[in-house]
C-alpha cells in the first residue's frame, strides 16, 4: 500500500530534498507508533513549509521488498536522500532525536 | 544452541540445514543477525557442502543483521519479520530454519521485557508454522549455559545444546553436551566434537563392545617373534609394544607394516615422533625396504606433531585416512604421546574409540609406548593403555658385563599360549632375529657373556665327546668281532648238521643193505635144502618170484 502524506506548509527549499521511507508491520503496536510520530514530527518540524513526503511500505503485504531492502525489524524508517543512506528502528518516540538524524532544523 | 564465541553454533545451526537439505530434500532457511552472508560463506567454504548449489533452491539465507549505520529510537519488533518469513517459508516449503546470533538482536532492545516478548512471539510463530527452529545464542563465557539474560530461553526451547571450547594442557578441545531434551531421553555426558572436512562431528561411543573375533593370525614380520607368539598376532587385535626408549619398539613396528605390505594389505603407520621418510631410513639398516611400498601406495606414512592437535581432532584424521586407504593393517608410533600432549582423560577415550573402531572394521592394530622406566614387572603404561591391548611384548636392557642388550618378554597374549622366556632381540643389517637367551647356573646372559659361555661349554663339552667318539668306536669293532664269529660258529654248526645227516642217512642203507643180505642167504639156504619151516625169510619181505 503506497500512501503519499505531504507535511503541512510550502516554501522555498533551501536545503537538499529529503526522501523517506516507513515501513510497517500493517497496524502493529510499535508500527502504528511509528506512523504517528512521523508525521508529528515533520509536521511540527517543518516551519518554512516545506512538504516532506514520506512512502509508507506495509510489510506484510510486499514481504519481499523488505527483505530486499534490507529491513529486518519494524517499524523501520530508511532516509533514501540525501546520502548516506540512513536507518532508524523503533516508534520514533524521540522526536528530537529523529530530527537532528535526518537532519531537520528545530 | 548456546556456546561461547568460536563454538561453532552457527556451524553446527548451518550444518543442521544443510544435511536436511542433501539427504531429505528439505528446504530451510537461515536467518543470520550475527554475520554477513559473506562471511558465513567464507567459515563454511572448507567444508564439503557446496553451498551456492543448495543456495539456488533449497537454501535462502537471510542477511538479517542490522548494519551500523542503523539508529535505534524506540521500541521495534519482529512481526514484520516473521510475517515475511512465513510467505517465504510456504512459498519455498521450507521445513527448517535458524535464527542466528538471536541474542544479538534482543540486546539491541535493551528492554528485558520486550525481550521476552520478543521470544515467545518467535515461539509461538514456529509453533503455528510448523517448522523446526534453531536458535543460536552467545553463552557467557567458559560456563556452558547461557548468559543470565537470555536463560528464559532455555525455558522455552523444547531442547538445548551446548557447546564449549577449552583448553586442556594448552591444546584447544571442543565439547558439546545436550542439555536438555524434551519428549524424549538423550544422553546428557559431554561429548568430545571436532570440527573436519565434512563439519562438525560428535566423538560417540559405541555402546556395545560386541565384534566378531578372528582366530586367522598375521605374521609379526620376525619369523622367530611368531613362533614364540604361536604364529603370530591375531587379525582385529591390538598388540602393545613397550619399552624405553631406543629400545627398537619402532623397528618391531616397522617389521609389522613390512610384512603386511608383503602380503598386499593396505597399512597406515601413524607417527608422532618421525618423519615418515626417517622411519624408512631407519628401517633399511635392519634390511627391510619400506621405500618401494610407500611408493607403491601400499604403506601410508602418516607424521604428525602430536600437540598440534586434540586427540579427538587426531582420531578423526586417522579414521578419515582408515577409510580413505581401505588399511587393514594399522601402526600408531609411539600412541603414548597422544596422553602426554594433550592429558590423559581425552586421550584414553579417544584412544579406546579409535582402537575400538579398528577392531570392528577388522584391522590389526600395533602401539608403541614409550615407558618412562625400563622396568617390565608391575608397571601399568601411562592411560592404562595396557588393558585395552590384546598382547602386550615388552622391550628392555640388559646392562651386564659393559654391553647393552635388548630382551624381549611378551608380558600377555589373550587367547594364544606363548613363550614365557625372554629372549635377546639382535639387530642386524640382514634383518631381526631373536636368539634363545643363556642361561647357565641361574644367570641369564645376554650377547659377548653368552657367547663366551657358550664357547666355554663347547669347549668343555671337547674332551667328553672325544670320550664318547672312542669308546663308540672301540664298541664298534668289537660288534664287528662278534658278528664275525657268530658266523664262523654258524658255519660250523652248519657243518656238523650236515655230517649228523649223513651218518644218519648212512646208518639206514646199512641197516638196510644188512636185512637185504640176511635175505638172500636164507634164500640162498632154503635153495639148498633147508626145511622151509625153519625159514627164518620174514613173509612180506623178500619175494622170490
Amino acid at each position: 500500500m503506497r500512501e503519499v502524506s505531504a507535511g503541512s506548509g510550502h516554501g522555498t527549499a533551501a536545503k537538499a530534498k529529503l526522501v523517506l521511507r516507513l515501513y510497517v508491520a500493517g497496524s502493529a503496536p510499535n508500527s502504528a507508533a511509528a506512523l504517528s510520530n512521523l508525521r508529528a514530527l515533520l509536521h511540527s518540524g517543518t516551519s518554512n513549509d516545506e512538504p516532506v513526503p514520506f512512502e509508507v511500505v506495509n510489510v506484510l503485504r510486499e514481504a519481499a521488498r523488505a527483505f530486499e531492502d534490507g529491513v529486518i525489524v519494524t517499524p523501520t524508517l530508511v532516509r533514501l536522500h540525501p546520502l548516506p543512506v540512513l536507518r532508524i528502528v523503533g516508534t520514533l518516540s524521540d522526536h528530537d532525536g529523529v530530527r537532528l538524524a535526518l537532519g531537520l532544523e528545530e | 544452541m548456546v556456546g561461547g564465541p568460536g563454538c561453532g553454533k552457527s556451524i553446527l545451526a548451518l550444518q543442521a540445514l544443510v544435511e536436511g537439505a542433501r539427504h531429505w530434500g528439505e528446504p530451510a532457511i537461515f536467518v543470520a543477525f550475527e554475520e554477513a552472508e559473506t562471511q558465513i560463506h567464507s567459515n563454511v567454504a572448507r567444508f564439503e557442502w557446496d553451498l551456492p548449489t543448495l543456495q539456488k533452491k533449497k537454501l535462502f539465507f537471510l542477511d538479517a543483521h542490522l548494519s551500523s549505520v542503523t539508529m535505534q529510537n524506540g521500541p521495534f519488533d519482529l512481526s514484520g519479520l516473521l510475517a515475511g518469513l512465513s510467505a517465504k517459508s510456504k512459498r519455498m516449503g521450507a521445513k527448517r530454519i535458524v535464527f542466528d546470533g538471536l541474542d544479538i538482536l534482543l540486546s539491541q532492545l535493551d528492554d528485558i521485557v520486550a525481550e521476552r516478548q520478543e521470544v515467545q512471539r518467535i515461539h509461538e510463530w514456529l509453533a503455528e508454522s510448523g517448522l523446526t527452529g534453531i536458535l543460536t545464542a552467545k553463552s557467557d563465557g567458559e560456563t556452558s549455559s547461557p548468559s543470565r539474560r537470555f536463560g528464559f530461553l532455555q525455558y522455552l526451547a523444547d531442547c538445548v545444546v551446548s557447546l564449549n571450547h577449552r583448553l586442556v594442557s594448552g591444546i584447544a578441545v571442543r565439547h558439546l553436551r545436550i542439555l536438555k531434551y524434551r519428549g524424549g531421553s538423550a544422553s546428557t555426558s559431554e561429548l568430545p566434537m571436532i570440527i573436519s572436512d565434512r563439519g562438525v562431528e560428535i566423538g560417540y561411543f559405541e555402546e556395545t563392545l560386541e565384534y566378531p573375533a578372528s582366530s586367522k593370525r598375521v605374521s609379526t614380520g620376525i619369523p622367530a617373534l611368531d613362533n614364540m607368539l604361536g604364529g603370530g598376532y591375531f587379525r582385529d587385535t591390538c598388540t602393545l609394544v613397550s619399552g624405553a626408549p631406543g629400545s627398537a619398539k619402532s623397528t618391531l613396528a616397522g617389521a609389522f607394516a613390512h610384512a603386511a605390505c608383503r602380503r598386499g594389505e593396505s597399512t597406515l603407520y601413524v607417527s608422532f615422533d618421525e618423519s615418515g621418510s626417517q622411519i624408512v631410513r631407519n628401517l633399511r639398516s635392519v634390511g627391510l625396504a619400506l621405500g618401494p611400498h610407500v611408493r607403491s601406495g601400499m604403506l601410508v606414512m602418516h607424521s604428525v606433531c602430536a600437540r598440534s592437535k586434540s586427540s579427538e581432532e587426531h582420531l578423526v584424521l586417522i579414521r578419515s585416512l582408515i577409510e580413505k586407504h581401505h588399511v587393514r593393517c594399522l601402526v600408531v608410533d609411539p600412541l603414548s604421546a597422544l596422553p602426554n600432549a594433550t592429558g590423559d582423560d581425552e586421550a584414553r577415550t579417544s584412544i579406546e574409540r579409535i582402537i575400538s573402531y579398528a577392531k570392528r572394521s577388522g584391522i590389526t592394530i600395533l602401539a608403541t609406548s614409550l615407558l618412562a622406566n625400563s622396568d617390565a614387572v608391575g608397571e601399568s603404561t601411562a592411560v592404562g593403555i595396557s588393558t585395552i591391548a590384546d598382547t602386550w611384548i615388552h622391550l628392555s636392557y640388559n646392562i651386564q658385563g659393559g654391553e647393552r642388550n635388548r630382551a624381549l618378554t611378551i608380558v600377555k597374549s589373550r587367547g594364544m599360549c606363548h613363550s614365557n622366556q625372554v629372549r635377546e632381540l639382535v639387530l642386524a643389517n640382514s634383518g631381526i632375529t631373536l636368539t634363545d637367551v643363556y642361561t647357565s647356573g641361574g644367570d641369564v646372559l645376554m650377547g659377548t657373556l653368552r657367547w663366551e659361555k657358550e664357547e666355554r661349554d663347547r669347549e668343555a663339552l671337547i674332551p667328553e665327546r672325544r670320550e664318547a667318539e672312542s669308546a663308540r668306536r672301540a664298541l664298534e669293532v668289537s660288534i664287528t668281532e662278534t658278528t664275525a664269529r657268530i658266523e664262523e660258529l654258524t658255519r660250523d654248526l652248519g657243518g656238523k648238521a650236515t655230517e649228523l645227516k649223513r651218518l644218519d642217512s648212512e646208518r639206514l642203507t646199512d641197516a638196510d643193505s644188512k636185512t637185504a643180505h640176511a635175505g638172500r642167504i636164507g634164500g640162498m639156504r632154503r635153495f639148498k635144502g633147508a626145511s622151509p619151516k625153519k625159514s627164518p625169510v620174514r613173509p612180506g619181505r623178500v619175494k622170490r618170484a
